[in-house]
């Protein structure tokens, strides 16, 4: 049986794009942490921090809670397959990845669901008060985050005839810098969402354990070694999933189009460029703003979830 | 189909002779032990049977059946098309793992009234299907009678709880009154063309002026509306549920509900001539209200079976939202829209029989092994009841609609069907449609925080009372028809073109239009078009499992897999005990905060000084208050004002025959 080159060249671009969202994930968050500590007036770690931390959690024994039930054990496989997966069928590179096929925005919203669903179920598996605390405040944030960040993808859905990200990809980015109203409101109630479910300032902040704010740590406190490394990655591998989401979105411009390869090392400096910016806007984001009480966090996401339903309707209207 | 062979329809007539057979048998049989080993299974391989018959008969042409029985000028009509076709084979599907699962379950009550149980269980199943087969409305209300007495019955089983006697009362009541309204919608129907126009093919042919068809539907949505459980009328839903055994609230809520999911679309596309719009957005925002009500209530239930019966009523508000748009597209002829839309529709309905179902059941497990319905009083099961916990686990992650299991697909299709709308011709119901989507995709992130609490608070954690150590798991039968209804959400799940395939079928039935599969590969669900949206549920499932293999196999080969097993880190405070973890209310209660208004909370906190202190809190239905009790106060003063003329005694009765005799003398 004869396979077409194309499609084997899709393929290799396809496991490359796998390859390099799982080893660049964790630089991502190295960078924006970098970036809060510059802006903090302290030196930081590095960017290479988060890789080093992962190595030392690997190396060490794991130590389960006495009741751990198997569902806490592979609650971080899972997790992190599917984080690694979301990353990957994310168009930001080239458009022509052969998987988002199978599953388009909504099965990616279905994705970041199934995640959630676990750890929030392996946070209460230990029967401890914080795990189970943490769990509720997860489901909390995120039933108001999720229905917005649907919201924001199908008002982009709906401007270019499809559900799948390659071709809401390809047609965003062929239009030559025209400003649609809707996707303004989009990308404001996107920002609130990227900042809510990856457990960011002001909704939760990933740098305390401090018991009356906590959220994702709270969920994970029980875990250790190479479960929580695992955990950690696949939270690496969440944020650079949600600001491919918004590089796909709102700037797509200089993505490598089907079968142009000669763009591919432009697309990929562009790429770069565009993670180190939105990297550093989201360090000036947190650094500036302070952490809300949780309850204030429904009205937040709720802003959030008008603001993206609002983006809709617009495009209703308007027809932009 | 050749002359030897039976037809479909004869071997569902065969199916439902067959159950009320069972019925009559258990009620005579004296031998209860050997009562719940025979017959339950011979009635589930039954069910297995109805259901392959209609999996056969799915694409042929209807059949038409007379029997000589009923009125002198109405005999029992049946008729299988493809619709009934559908529904049969869900009720073939989930009542063959229900069935299973009650031959193991009812086994704790053999010595006490099982004949009479089995009897009204298999009367129950029988009525449904003759519902469903059902082409006039006479043999139609029979058989609907008949479903809500055999099932009054059944919910009423532990009649000796004063509680479960008044929800038994308060179902039957809305029951009937929902008949009234079916029975006025058939009145109006038929137009009063004599008694023989009241056969559905006669409603079929009778031409209504756009006011009475308004009306009929009206009326049928309003009666049908009463059985489904959708808002104002949904009282009866979360008392019923609970307080029947958990074989028939897995019934009533998987398959009796879709009777009357079924019944609407019957009346509204099949016998009503012509649709109006209005009446679909009439649908679409009251299948809203039901569903957010449904799950927000859902979320602050303390009682496992209550939690469940409340996501029903959200469900069946999904499933009023999805005959809402198929309307609205129908009318404005976009067809292929309007088959997606009942696509959605039915595959909706097959899930959640097929889920529903499960939850409920292995709700009962969790009252065998433990006792107790109060999620407040479980915890931990999962150590003690191992096939339980992971077949539930399966029925939680698809109710909560997360890929790649079957809740997942066809919530994908509705979402679907609202992203293709724009485009209607009327701008206002153009703007409805994105605000529906909205709170679609908030009800569905809604029932994921429901299903966590519900597995999180039963299964996961720490036992909260010690009586819990000695919960035994799911019996043998148990686990099979728990195994047959999990593997039905897995396999929904992972095949949705080959299921898509054959509701299509009732699409192309119904509407006259045809949704079809535009990718040619059967792993991808591409409806309208490949370019606009694919998913492919087996893929999903291929990578999700391959990067996970991928991911355990490197730790292990670059790293280890060494593991210790230490306490929970306690913060510093040793005393902790089980009952600090988190309970139900206490899950629940960010959503009583926030959706505040909608619920009337009693709450009782106590003072500084208590030296028992208790704390008490209760969220009710504001609905009940400010509808149901005003209502109970105007039916009893109007009563009060009859019994004016009711005394009991023969002589007052005689003299108002002999004034009505004077009177009707003297005018005549």
């Amino acid at each position: 049986m004869m396979i077409a080159p194309e499609i084997i060249l899709a393929i290799v671009f396809q496991l490359t794009q796998l390859l390099l969202v799982v080893l660049a994930a964790p630089l991502l968050s190295g960078w924006v942490n970098q970036c809060q500590a510059w802006l903090q007036n302290r030196s930081g770690a590095g960017v290479l921090q988060p890789y080093r931390v992962l190595h030392k959690l690997f190396r060490k024994d794991a130590v389960l809670a006495h009741n751990a039930s198997w569902l806490f054990r592979i609650t971080p496989y899972i997790v992190f397959g599917c984080m690694w997966l979301a990353a990957a069928i994310i168009p930001i590179i080239a458009v022509d990845l052969p998987f988002s096929r199978a599953a388009d925005v909504i099965a990616l919203v279905g994705v970041f669901a199934l995640a959630r669903m676990f750890i929030a179920l392996a946070a209460m598996d230990i029967g401890t008060a914080f795990g189970s605390l943490g769990a509720r405040r997860e489901m909390l944030v995120s039933f108001l985050a999720e229905p917005a960040l649907l919201m924001v993808l199908f008002t982009a859905s709906m401007i270019s005839h499809s559900t799948q990200l390659p071709r809401i990809v390809e047609s965003l980015a062929h239009h030559q810098f025209v400003l649609y109203p809707s996707l303004a409101f989009a990308a404001l109630a996107f920002v609130i969402v990227l900042l809510a479910e990856n457990a960011r300032i002001p909704v939760d902040n990933p740098n305390t354990h401090l018991e009356l704010t906590m959220i994702h740590e709270a969920m994970i406190l029980e875990y250790s070694a190479r479960h929580l490394a695992l955990i950690e990655w696949a939270s690496s591998l969440k944020l650079f999933a949600y600001v491919s989401i918004g590089i796909a979105l709102f700037l797509p411009h200089g993505i490598a189009e089907v079968g142009n390869w000669a763009a591919l090392p432009l697309a990929l400096a562009l790429l770069l460029l565009k993670l180190i910016l939105a990297g550093a806007g989201l360090a000036v984001l947190e650094v500036v703003s302070a952490k809300m009480r949780i309850f204030r966090a429904p009205e937040f996401l709720g802003t959030a979830f008008l603001l993206a339903v609002l983006g809709l309707l617009i495009h209703f209207l308007l027809g932009a | 189909m050749n002359a030897t062979s039976l037809s479909a329809l004869e071997i569902t007539n065969g199916v439902i002779l067959f159950w009320i057979l069972l019925g009559a048998v258990g009620l005579w049989w004296r031998d209860t032990r050997s009562l719940t080993r025979i017959l339950f299974p011979l009635g589930a391989l039954a069910a297995l049977l109805l259901a392959a018959a209609g999996f056969a008969a799915l694409g042929s042409e209807a059949q038409t059946l007379v029997l000589p029985l009923g009125l002198p000028e109405l005999p029992f009509h049946l008729r299988l098309d493809a619709l009934s076709t559908f529904f049969l084979i869900l009720l073939g599907v989930a009542s063959f793992g229900v069935s299973l699962y009650a031959s193991g379950y009812f086994r704790h009550m053999e010595g006490k009234t099982l004949g009479l149980l089995c009897l009204e269980y298999h009367l129950f199943l029988a009525s449904m299907a003759l519902v469903l087969l059902a082409d006039d409305a006479y043999l139609f209300m029979v058989a609907w009678e008949m479903m809500a007495l055999s099932s009054y019955f059944l919910v009423t089983t532990d009649h000796a709880i004063p509680d479960i006697r008044r929800a038994g009362f308060l179902y039957l009541l809305i029951a009937h009154v929902g008949a009234i309204a079916i029975l006025l919608a058939f009145g109006v129907m038929q137009g009063g063309n004599g008694i023989g126009a009241y056969t559905f093919d006669a409603m079929r042919a009778a031409p209504l002026t756009p006011f009475w068809a308004s009306a009929a539907f009206l009326l049928a949505l309003f009666g049908f509306g009463a059985k489904a459980g959708v808002l104002p009328t949904h009282v009866w839903l979360p008392e019923a549920h609970p307080a029947a055994p958990s074989p028939v609230s897995a019934l009533m809520s998987g398959v009796m509900l879709k009777t009357a999911i079924y019944g609407i679309l019957r009346v509204t596309f099949d016998l009503l001539p012509e649709q109006v719009w209005w009446w679909g957005v009439l649908a679409l925002g009251l299948g809203l209200v039901t569903a957010v009500f449904g799950v927000m209530f859902a979320a602050v239930q303390g009682d496992m079976k209550r939690l469940l019966a409340y996501s029903s009523i959200e469900n069946i508000g999904l499933l009023l939202v999805g005959i809402g748009l198929t309307l609205i597209f129908h009318v404005y002829g976009k067809a292929e829209l309007a088959a997606l839309a009942l696509a959605a529709t039915l595959y909706h309905s097959l899930n959640h029989a097929c889920f529903k179902s499960l939850l409920f059941v292995g709700t009962g497990s969790i009252l065998h092994a433990t006792g107790e319905r109060n999620m407040g009083r479980l915890g931990g099961l999962i150590h003690h009841m191992p096939w339980a916990s992971v077949l539930m686990l399966v029925g939680v992650l698809a109710i909560a609609g997360l890929p790649p299991l079957n809740g997942f697909v066809s919530e994908w299709l509705l979402l679907q069907a609202f992203l293709l709308s724009p485009g209607l011709p009327n701008s206002y119901i153009d703007m409805l449609v994105p605000v529906a989507a909205a709170v679609i995709a908030l009800a569905a992130a809604l029932a994921a925080y429901v299903m966590v609490k519900f597995y999180g608070v039963i299964f996961l954690g720490q036992r909260r009372e010690p009586a819990l150590a000695r919960a035994h798991d799911a019996g043998s039968m148990e686990r099979a028809g728990m195994v047959w209804l999990a593997l039905a959400c897995v396999a929904l799940g992972l095949f949705p073109v080959f299921v898509l395939g054959q509701i299509d079928l009732v699409a192309l039935s119904l509407l006259g239009s045809q949704l079809g599969n535009a990718s040619a590969d059967w792993m991808f669900l591409a409806p309208v078009d490949t370019g606009r949206a694919s998913y492919s549920p087996m893929y999903f499932l291929l990578a999700v499992a391959g990067v996970m293999g991928l991911s355990v196999l490197l730790v292990r080969r670059l790293y280890h897999g060494r593991l210790r097993r230490g306490a929970a880190w306690d913060c510093g405070f040793p005393a902790q005990t089980a009952r600090m973890q988190d309970t139900a209310e206490g899950f629940g209660q960010p959503i009583r905060r926030i959706f505040e208004p909608f619920f009337r909370i009693e709450r009782e906190v106590p003072g500084a000084f208590d030296t028992h202190p208790k704390y008490h809190g209760h969220s009710d239905d504001k609905l009940w208050f400010l509808l149901y009790l005003p209502l109970k106060d105007l039916t009893e003063k109007l009563s009060g004002w009859a019994s004016l003329l009711q005394h009991g005694r023969i002589h007052l009765y005689l003299a108002y025959t002999f004034a009505t005799l004077v009177v009707l003398l003297v005018f005549v």
